[in-house]
């Protein structure tokens, strides 16, 4: 299939996973590197202290995004470190009145992980599962609770299938137990509204990549009212008011700072642009191929989300033969294990339809052109593929390939 | 993933896709894999009466490295006799398309496939299995 004359390729789909930065962020950048190369713990001369404004210019745009204020922001180097820093640091502190921790099977693997090397500290963790829709009971989590529970941590929105969690709810059960809640809203923050008094939320992750910031920086909001106490996980100079000892990045925060407030301000007509534009894509898809599933809920859904999938085709050869688009996919074969996306089992999905998943990020420099082109080439490519798939000629025989009995179902 | 441009060309341009009458008694069927593990192969020969495979046909569910594979070896068993067939190792098939490590199971399948494929072959021969 020819690319239209006036479209550029590859076509860049995949923007829960990074972002381009945004030229306004970038040029807000740059004399940061050079000019006002400052440290911002330099307290002794100018130089010190321009970096230091920026500095606090930035924290305070980060924090009116999610409705905070500037001394709540802890920058850090990206929402990994936030995660570890947010779970070790706050169970750690909370370790004498007690060792268990909840949160949730489709987490990401910096909180499911984080979690892991607690328990090897001796902390207790339970992962509640998700219902087919990938949404969290609340019910589920106040089940959870016992005398010795410290911590809850739930993502806002899942980073494969962009479903939203009833966080306003978990915060409140939280809350009235007296228990912390930390949420990761890297894929949701400047995305959909997200304020942490109506959230209830005494930790929050941040990045700024996924929002057309700079990689390598991010920032955690810790709650001072009532105030959510942690243990430094890096140890040095005591930056970040002891939270985060390191010298700040601060042409990273700059951007960061930038990034929020672009989001934050066009945040409205933004999110239904892209709600528009997810749309024209699954309509698109609806209309021209068949056996073609979403998976996760459409209506607790990030806008710029859309995760499918194609029945009887693989994901990674689907992607193949799609080249000139970049999407993501929950195959096995994406990835060095050969277990398909832990999100989409947890959701159900069987495990030959996780294999044949792709997922779309859209962002805000994708077009509508964009979207009528990645529908045709999807018909064209599978269509191709399910051709030479053994799979679909069963399927077109009337057999459902999952009653057929595997020889080697390891 | 970066592939090698053979299992590009492969992939691109597949050999022998396709399907032979599995009634028929010259023909042998093997189909391997599973759905649930991501890769499913379907590989089919005609083998004439001199035991030499004369057809070789394949349908694949897989990624981009499994369908090569299984295009390499419906190429690689054209022309020779089953019993030579059989010794293809999925090594072969590694090397010939530059598999990285983790897509060896690919062509681990793909020998499978044209044992299975052999082994039905025979069965409908009545002749006795590969050892």
């Amino acid at each position: 299939m020819e690319t239209p004359e006036a479209m550029k390729v590859p076509i860049y789909m995949d923007n829960a996973a990074t972002t381009p930065v945004d030229p306004r962020v970038l040029e807000a950048m740059l004399p940061y590197f050079t000019t006002e190369f400052g440290n911002a713990a330099s307290k002794s001369h100018v130089f010190g202290w321009r970096a230091e404004e920026a500095v606090e210019a930035a924290r305070a745009e980060v924090a009116a995004l999610i409705g905070a204020t500037a001394r709540e922001m802890v920058f850090t180097s990206g929402a990994t470190e936030s995660n570890n820093l947010a779970l070790k640091g706050a169970a750690q502190f909370l370790a004498p009145r007690g060792k268990h921790l909840v949160t949730c099977q489709t987490e990401h693997k910096a909180v499911l992980d984080s979690m892991h090397a607690l328990e090897r500290q001796g902390f207790e963790v339970t992962y509640l599962p998700v219902a087919r829709d990938g949404r969290l009971d609340p019910g589920d989590v106040a089940r959870a609770l016992r005398p010795d529970t410290t911590l809850v941590s739930v993502m806002h929105a899942n980073n494969e299938v962009g479903v939203l969690h009833p966080v306003e709810e978990i915060g409140r059960i939280t809350r009235e137990r007296g228990v912390l809640f930390h949420t990761d809203a890297v894929q949701s923050a400047g995305k959909v509204p997200f304020d942490v008094e109506k959230v209830g939320a005494d930790l929050v992750s941040l990045s700024a990549h996924k929002l057309y910031g700079p990689k390598g920086v991010g920032a955690l909001y810790v709650r001072r009212k009532p105030r959510a106490r942690l243990i430094a996980q890096m140890d040095g100079g005591g930056h970040e008011r002891g939270h985060r000892s390191g010298t700040l990045n601060v042409p990273g925060i700059v951007g960061m700072g930038k990034a929020c407030a672009i989001a934050q301000a066009e945040l409205p007509a933004e999110s239904a642009r892209l709600l528009a534009l997810r749309e024209r894509l699954r309509a698109g898809i609806e209309r021209r191929v068949e056996r073609a599933t979403v998976n996760g809920s459409l209506t607790h859904r990030l806008p710029g989300n859309l995760n499918v999938s194609f029945a009887c085709v693989e994901g990674e050869a689907l992607m193949l033969a799609m080249k000139d688009v970049a999407v993501s996919s929950g195959s096995a074969c994406t990835s060095a294990s050969l277990e398909p996306s832990y999100v989409l089992r947890a959701l159900g999905v069987p495990d030959e339809l996780a294999h044949a998943s792709l997922r779309f990020g859209l962002g805000r420099f994708n077009t509508e052109e964009e979207v009528d082109h990645v529908v045709e080439l999807l018909a064209q490519k599978v269509q191709k593929l399910r051709d030479m798939s053994p799979l679909w000629d069963m399927v077109k025989a009337g057999i459902d390939p999952s009653t057929v009995q595997w020889a080697d179902n390891a | 993933m970066n592939y090698s441009d053979k299992v590009v060309d492969h992939y691109e341009n597949p050999r022998n896709v396709g399907t032979l009458d599995q009634a028929s008694p010259d023909v042998g069927t093997g189909l391997v894999g599973a759905p649930a593990c991501g890769d499913v192969m379907r590989l089919q020969i005609q083998v004439d009466g001199a035991g030499v495979i004369r057809e070789a046909r394949f349908k694949t569910f897989g990624c981009g490295s499994a369908i090569a594979s299984s295009s390499l070896v419906t190429e690689w068993v054209k022309g020779r006799t089953v019993e030579d067939a059989l010794r293809i190792r999925n090594t072969d098939v590694a090397r010939e398309l530059a598999l990285p490590p983790v897509k060896i199971h690919c062509s681990v399948l793909a020998e499978d496939a044209i044992r299975a494929a052999v082994a039905d072959w025979k069965k409908k021969r009545g002749l006795p299995p590969a050892p």
